[in-house]
């Protein structure tokens, strides 16, 4: 008991004295899971809201493996990115294996499903709602798809909220498509993982506790975004 | 002109229901028609038939103009509950525009001429969503006054309102039989259909029983179905 207070206790010392090493692998980190997010709510909003309105052959099975697809694990998708993006893969020629731009696509990859799936959910609801209306005005199809986006955005943000958290925790997709290499594709979760297996337990423990905190700021600023926005707009 | 409408023997079922019977009838321009029958009695079924938003299980809906997209163009309705986009008064108006493909330079002009119309133009920048009920509706006529819509169709409009939101829904409605555009309303208030309708369509079970002007239909109604509504109903107006 006694050593894992130590632990803790060092590890906030470690996060409190802004160890630079530390800091970098923490702004590594955000940048990262932020351009994914980014990247797979641009693509997954338009994706689940035409899945939502579109009336094509096949669209349940679509739906179905939308849903399945939240639950991708993170190593076999960094497998696939790996592969995708070694030197004898289809993408091999850019290099971008053991890179950040690498990562970003191996983590957009993970979390464009889990956007698109939760927005295709909402934006049903919501065209349950407004279709008759819509139609009524000759509007359907991609653009009412867009309108639909843009009129439950603060509803949303919990799909991108989910893809967030996902992204900021997951280890095994930048890991394997990272390489883990220290200064350059080195993250928290990376760090975490490394440092507990070399036994370094306040260095993983310092960095754990400021993932947590990072990710309950994002969510507290987009809950506080959100209500202000909603009690606005109606 | 995309009137006269002609319903050859519509009819709509779903579910293994029959809610319209095959239906036929002509809705002509100028007087305003009504819709009357108690509640489950097919008229928004009928409504939405002839808007086209629905499509009959049987029969055809034509109108007088062809090309399908003059005749949607040409057309509006207002629901019981109105459904607004989150932006401003302002901005739901200027939407309805752009998707009937107004050019640009226009919507503005004819968007404030609609709310001045209806008696928002001061609400004109408020979120739709936190107006009131009442400015709501009158919000849901004023994005089919900016179309100048040649038919209008009202589900039941005032349903949900206060009786002084209803005279002002009311006020407006008038204003647009004045303007030319042809009003079919369903609605089971029959003070409502006195005061605003030239002819009545009787509907009971899905079928059409009567089609009369509205004075006979409520001196003389000639079924037996339409006499017992106006009796049960009459004391509730």
């Amino acid at each position: 008991m006694q050593g894992i207070a130590n632990s803790v206790l060092e590890g906030l010392r470690l996060v409190a004295t802004l160890d630079l090493r530390l800091w970098e692998i923490v702004a590594l980190s955000l940048e990262v899971s932020l351009s994914a997010v980014a990247a797979a709510t641009l693509l997954g909003l338009p994706l689940g809201a035409a899945i939502a309105v579109g009336r094509m052959p096949g669209r349940r099975a679509v739906i179905v493996a939308l849903n399945a697809l939240m639950g991708l694990p993170p190593v076999v998708v960094g497998l696939a990115v790996y592969l995708l993006l070694s030197r004898a893969g289809p993408l091999g020629e850019f290099g971008l294996l053991f890179t950040p731009p690498g990562m970003v696509i191996a983590q957009t990859v993970l979390i464009l499903p889990i956007v698109a799936a939760l927005c295709r959910q909402s934006v049903e609801d919501a065209w349950r709602e407004y279709e008759e209306q819509l139609r009524s005005l000759g509007v359907q199809g991609l653009r009412a798809a867009l309108t639909l986006v843009w009129d439950i955005r603060f509803s949303l943000v919990t799909a991108v909220l989910a893809g967030l958290g996902r992204a900021c925790a997951e280890v095994g997709a930048v890991i394997i498509v990272g390489g883990n290499i220290d200064g350059v594709t080195r993250v928290m979760t990376t760090t975490i993982a490394l440092e507990t297996s070399k036994g370094d337990l306040p260095l993983a423990l310092g960095l754990g506790t400021v993932l947590i905190a990072i990710v309950f700021a994002l969510n507290a600023t987009a809950e506080v975004i959100r209500g202000a926005a909603q009690r606005r707009y109606g | 002109m995309i009137l006269p409408l002609r319903l050859e023997a519509v009819a709509f079922a779903a579910g293994g229901r029959e809610i319209i019977p095959p239906l036929s009838l002509e809705v002509g321009a100028g007087a305003s028609t009504i819709i009357l029958g108690a509640n489950g009695a097919g008229k928004s079924v009928l409504m939405r038939l002839m808007h086209g938003l629905l499509a009959p299980t049987a029969g055809r809906v034509a109108w007088q103009d062809a090309d399908p997209k003059r005749v949607r163009r040409q057309q509006a309705m207002v629901f019981q509950r109105p459904v607004m986009l989150r932006r401003s008064a302002f901005a739901n108006v200027v939407y309805a525009l752009e998707a009937a493909g107004v050019r640009a330079g226009e919507r503005r002009a004819r968007a404030l001429d609609a709310l001045r119309e209806v008696g928002l133009l001061g609400l004109a920048e408020r979120p739709a969503r936190v107006l009131s009920g009442g400015e709501q509706q009158r919000l849901a006529l004023a994005r089919a006054w900016a179309l100048h819509p040649e038919v209008l169709f009202l589900d039941e409009p005032t349903a949900s309102l206060d009786p002084s939101a209803t005279r002002e829904i009311e006020a407006v409605i008038r204003a647009f039989d004045a303007s030319g555009t042809k009003i079919v309303m369903a609605t089971h208030n029959l003070g409502q259909a006195r005061r605003l309708g030239d002819e009545v369509l009787y509907l009971h079970q899905g079928r059409l029983v009567e089609r009369a002007p509205v004075e006979r239909f409520f001196k003389e109604p000639s079924s037996a179905e339409a006499a017992a509504f106006i009796k049960g109903e009459l004391p509730w107006v």
